[in-house]
C-alpha cells in the first residue's frame, strides 16, 4: 500500500495468495470438473461398448465409420489449437490486428469441425444409427454430441471476443481473457483425441 | 494510532442498500449469507412436516393416512429436500458469510457468480417443490435408482421435476465450488498461510472439492436418465440391453462424497466452537485438517459400499470394505482431538458448546453403525432395514444438523448484532438431543427385528408396534424442538440482548469487526501471524518465538482510503432465471427452453460488458 499520497484507493483485493489470478485459477477447476463430467460420458461409452453385438442389435461402429473423414476434421480441431496459442501470443505482444486473425481463424477452424460433426450425425442417421435405436446410438450422440456442443460454445466464446476488440469495450480483451478462452479450447481438443482414440481408432485395432 | 476516514462508493450508501430490490440485485456475499440462510430454514421447515407424515402414517400398523403413493412422494422429497435444500445450503450460509470474514477478504473472488448460486439454488429448490402442485411430486426415491425412475415405471411428471430440479441445484452448487476454491486459495489476508487458516475454511475448501469432481457424475447421471425419459434412449433400460446398474455407479460415485459434503462443513464449524468455549487452541490442528482432506480423498474410493447387495464379486467387496474401514481412522482421530480439545480446559457451557458436544457424542453413534456397514456380510442383512435409516439419521441430524446449530448459536451475534438467548437455546438443545434418540436410536431395533426401509405400512404383531410409536413420539419431540429454536431465532431477532462485537472471546478475524460487520469488512487488510490472529492480538502471541514483530513496524497510513466494492447487479438473478427456464422448458415445450437459453446467453453476455 502506497503511503505518499494523503488519499489512497484501495483495489478490491490484495495479489492473489496462490500466484494464479482468481480468473484462470477458477477455469482450472472448472476444467478438472469437466474432466469429470466427460470421464463419465466415456466409462459410460465404453462399458456399454460391443454389447450390442450381443443383442444382434445393428448398426454397429464399423458399419459406419469412416476414419479418413474422421482423420481430417480431427486434423483440423488440432490445427485450431495452434491457431489459439498464436493468438494468446499475439495478444501478449499486444499485436491487435494478428490477435483478430488467429482469434477468428481458431472460430473457423472449430465451425469447420462442429460441420463435420453434423455431417458425421446426418449421415450416421441416415444409415440407419438412431438416437433411440440402440446402445452404440445412445452412447455415441451423447458422447460425441457432448463434445460438440462444447466446441459450438466455444466458437461463440471466441467470436465474443473477437467481436469485443471492434468495440469500445476493446479493453476487456486482455492477456488473460485471451488465455483462459485458449485454456478451455485446447481442454475440449484434448478431450476429442480421447474420444477420437477410444470411439474411433479402437474399433480398428485386432 | 488515528484511523483513516474511509470512503465507499455511492452505491454502497445506506439508502441504497434498503428495499427488496437491494436484496434482489445484492452480490454482497454476507447479505447471500443470509438469504441462503433463510431459504434453507425455511426448506427445514418443509421437510421437517414431510418427517411428521410420514412418522404419524408409520405411528401404528396398518393406517392409510397417507396413501402409498403419496407416502413414497413424501420419504422421497423429505431427504431431497433435507440433503439439497436444507443441509446443504445452510452450510453455503456460513461459507458464503463466514469465509470472506476469517480469511480477511473484502468479498468472494466472483460476487456476480456468487449471486448466480444462490439465485439458481432458490429457483431449483422451488422448482422441485412445485412438483406437489402439478400432479404429482418425485416419489422415486432421492437416489432415483433405475429402472424404477424408467417412464414405465414412473409415468408422471415426478421423476422429471426430480432430474431437472436436481441439474439445476448441481449448476448452483458447482458455480460455488470454482468461487470458493478461489476465494479460499486467493484472497487470503497476508501472512494467513494455508496452515493458518481456520479449520472451518479447511473444511469448506475440502468440501468445495468434494462439489466440483462429484457433481458432475451426478450430471451425466441425470442427463442419461433425462435421455431414456424424454428422448426413449436405453442408457438404464435393461431389454435393450442397458444396465440399471450403471445409474448406481454414477450415483454412489457422487452419492458417497456427497456425504462428506454434508457433514465436513459441520466438523468445520465443531472445530471452531470447542477450542473458543474450552479456551483452549484446537489439540493438533494440522490433524484435523489432514484427516479432513483424507476423508474427502478416500469418499471417493467407497461408492460401491451402498452397492454391496448388487453381488459385485468378492474382489470389490473387499476392496470398497476395506477403504471404508480406513475412513473411519481419520474420523476417530478428529474425534480424539476435539475430545483433546476440551481435556482440561476451562469450559464454558453456552448453546453453541452444547451442541458442538451433542455433535461429537451423536455422530459418534451413527459413525459406529456405520462402521458395521462396511462389512459386505452384515451389510447384507442391514441393507433396506430401518437400521439404515437409524445410521444416516444418527450422522445426519446428530452430526450435521447438531453441527449447524451449533454454527447458529454461534454466529448469530455476529450475523445480527444479537445474542439469541442462552436459556430458550438450551431448551432447545435438550429437546433436540432427547427427541433425536427417542425417534431414532429404536429404529436400530425395528432394523434388527427386520422392518424394511420405505414401507408405507406394516402389520401389527411383529415387534414392530412399540418402537414405531416411539420413534413417532420422538418425531414430535424434535418438531416441538424446532419451534422453540424458531421463536428464539425470532425473538431475539427482534430484541435480544446487544452483542457486542466479540461476545465468545473468539480468535478468528470475524470477531475483529463490529456486529454485524461492514458492508466493506476490513477498513485494511488485517496482518495474520498465527492460526489465532485475535487471540494474539489480545492476550499476546502464544507461540514460543514471536513473530508479532512483523505488524510492530507502524505502517504510515492515508488520511482517507477509498474502497472499490462491486456494484449490484441484477444480471445474476436473470441468468438463474434463464436457467430454470431451460429446465422447466424440457418439460413444457421445446420453445420454452429456446427462451431459457437465449435469456442465459444475453444474460451472460450483458454481465460480463458490466462494469465491475
Amino acid at each position: 500500500m502506497s503511503s505518499d499520497h494523503s488519499a489512497v484507493s484501495v483495489h478490491e483485493h490484495p495479489p492473489p495468495s496462490f500466484g494464479v489470478p482468481n480468473l484462470k485459477l477458477a477455469f482450472w477447476l472448472f476444467l478438472a470438473s469437466d474432466c469429470m463430467l466427460f470421464g463419465s460420458l466415456i466409462a459410460t461409452y465404453l462399458s456399454y461398448r460391443g454389447k450390442d453385438q450381443l443383442f444382434g442389435n445393428g448398426p454397429y461402429p464399423l458399419d459406419l465409420f469412416s476414419v479418413e473423414v474422421t482423420t481430417i476434421s480431427t486434423f483440423d480441431l488440432l490445427m485450431s489449437s495452434v491457431t489459439m496459442v498464436l493468438a494468446v501470443a499475439a495478444i501478449q505482444r499486444g499485436n491487435m490486428f494478428q490477435t483478430r486473425l488467429w482469434l477468428g481463424l481458431t472460430a473457423l477452424l472449430g465451425a469447420i469441425f462442429v460441420g463435420f460433426q453434423g455431417y458425421e450425425f446426418t449421415h450416421f442417421y441416415l444409415e440407419g444409427l438412431k438416437l433411440q435405436g440402440n446402445l452404440f446410438g445412445s452412447t455415441f450422440y451423447v458422447l460425441t454430441g457432448f463434445h460438440g456442443t462444447h466446441v459450438t460454445l466455444g466458437v461463440v466464446w471466441l467470436l465474443l471476443v473477437l467481436a469485443t476488440t471492434f468495440t469500445k469495450h476493446r479493453g476487456m480483451v486482455t492477456h488473460l481473457n485471451v488465455e483462459v478462452a485458449g485454456l478451455y479450447w485446447h481442454f475440449v481438443d484434448i478431450v476429442w483425441i480421447v474420444i477420437f482414440t477410444l470411439v474411433y481408432l479402437m474399433e480398428y485395432t485386432v | 494510532m488515528a484511523s483513516p476516514a474511509i470512503v465507499l462508493p455511492e452505491h454502497c450508501s445506506e439508502e441504497k442498500l434498503s428495499g427488496i430490490w437491494s436484496w434482489i440485485t445484492t452480490v454482497d456475499h454476507k447479505r447471500i449469507g443470509v438469504m441462503y440462510g433463510v431459504s434453507a430454514l425455511s426448506f427445514f421447515i418443509l421437510g421437517g412436516v414431510e418427517a411428521l407424515a410420514i412418522r404419524t402414517q408409520l405411528a401404528m400398523p396398518n393406517q392409510s393416512i397417507v396413501g402409498a403413493h403419496f407416502y413414497n412422494s413424501l420419504v422421497t422429497m423429505h431427504a431431497t429436500t433435507m440433503i439439497f435444500l436444507m443441509v446443504m445450503p445452510l452450510s453455503a450460509a456460513f461459507f458464503n458469510y463466514m469465509v470472506p470474514l476469517m480469511i480477511g477478504a473484502r468479498d468472494v473472488a466472483f460476487p456476480r457468480l456468487n449471486a448466480f448460486s444462490f439465485w439458481t439454488f432458490l429457483f431449483g429448490g422451488l422448482f422441485i417443490n412445485s412438483s406437489f402442485f402439478f400432479g404429482e411430486a418425485p416419489a422415486a426415491g432421492w437416489f432415483g435408482y433405475a429402472n424404477l425412475t424408467s417412464i414405465q415405471y414412473s409415468p408422471g411428471p415426478g421423476v422429471d421435476f426430480w432430474a431437472l430440479g436436481l441439474q439445476t441445484l448441481g449448476v448452483a452448487s458447482l458455480a460455488a465450488g470454482f468461487n470458493f476454491i478461489a476465494t479460499i486459495l486467493n484472497m487470503r489476508a497476508p501472512g494467513m498461510s494455508l496452515m493458518r487458516m481456520p479449520v472451518f475454511v479447511w473444511m469448506t475448501l475440502v468440501v468445495q472439492f468434494l462439489v466440483i469432481l462429484s457433481f458432475p457424475m451426478i450430471t451425466v447421471a441425470l442427463i442419461l436418465l433425462t435421455f431414456d425419459r424424454m428422448f426413449g434412449t436405453n442408457f438404464y433400460v435393461p431389454e435393450a440391453g442397458g444396465d440399471p446398474l450403471l445409474w448406481q455407479h454414477l450415483f454412489w460415485l457422487f452419492g458417497h462424497p456427497e456425504v462428506y459434503i454434508l457433514i465436513l462443513p459441520a466438523m468445520g464449524i465443531v472445530s471452531e466452537v470447542l477450542p473458543v468455549f474450552a479456551r483452549k487452541p484446537l489439540f493438533g490442528a494440522p490433524f484435523v485438517i489432514f484427516s479432513g482432506i483424507l476423508i474427502g480423498f478416500v469418499g471417493f474410493g467407497v461408492w460401491s459400499h451402498h452397492m454391496f447387495t448388487t453381488g459385485l464379486g468378492p474382489v470389490a467387496d473387499t476392496a470398497f470394505s476395506l477403504a471404508t474401514m480406513l475412513i473411519a481412522i481419520p474420523t476417530g482421530v478428529k474425534i480424539f482431538n476435539w475430545l483433546a480439545t476440551i481435556w482440561g480446559g476451562s469450559i464454558r457451557f453456552t448453546t453453541a458448546m452444547l451442541f458442538a458436544l451433542g455433535f461429537i457424542s451423536m455422530f459418534t453413534i451413527g459413525g459406529l453403525s456405520g462402521v458395521m456397514h462396511a462389512s459386505p456380510p452384515i451389510d447384507l442383512h442391514h441393507q433396506d432395514s430401518y437400521f439404515v435409516v437409524a445410521h444416516f439419521h444418527y450422522v445426519l441430524y446428530g452430526g450435521a444438523i447438531l453441527g449447524l446449530f451449533s454454527g447458529i448459536y454461534y454466529w448469530f451475534p455476529k450475523i445480527t448484532g444479537k445474542l439469541m438467548d442462552e436459556s430458550w437455546g438450551k431448551v432447545h438443545f435438550w429437546s433436540s438431543l432427547v427427541g433425536l434418540n427417542v425417534t431414532f436410536f429404536p429404529m436400530h431395533f425395528l432394523g434388527m427385528q427386520g422392518m424394511p426401509r420405505r414401507v408405507y405400512t406394516y402389520e401389527g404383531g411383529f415387534g414392530w408396534d412399540i418402537w414405531n410409536l416411539c420413534a413417532t413420539v420422538g418425531a414430535f419431540t424434535l418438531a416441538l424442538s424446532a419451534l422453540i429454536f424458531f421463536i428464539n431465532l425470532l425473538k431475539s431477532l427482534a430484541n435480544g440482548e446487544q452483542a457486542g462485537n466479540d461476545p465468545w472471546d473468539g480468535a478468528t478475524l470475524e470477531w475483529t469487526l463490529t456486529s454485524p460487520p461492514p458492508v466493506h469488512n476490513f477498513d485494511l487488510m488485517p496482518k495474520v501471524t498465527s492460526e489465532r490472529p485475535f487471540w494474539d492480538q489480545k492476550y499476546g502471541s502464544t507461540h514460543g518465538h514471536d513473530d508479532t514483530t512483523e505488524v510492530a513496524e507502524e505502517e504510515q497510513l492515508p488520511a482517507e482510503i477509498h474502497i472499490h466494492m462491486p456494484p449490484a447487479s441484477y444480471w445474476p438473478m436473470v441468468v438463474s432465471f434463464g436457467v430454470i427456464t431451460f429446465f422447466a422448458g424440457l418439460m413444457i415445450h421445446p420453445v420454452v427452453s429456446v427462451v431459457g437459453a437465449l435469456t442465459v446467453i444475453v444474460g451472460t453476455v450483458a454481465w460480463t460488458f458490466e462494469p465491475e
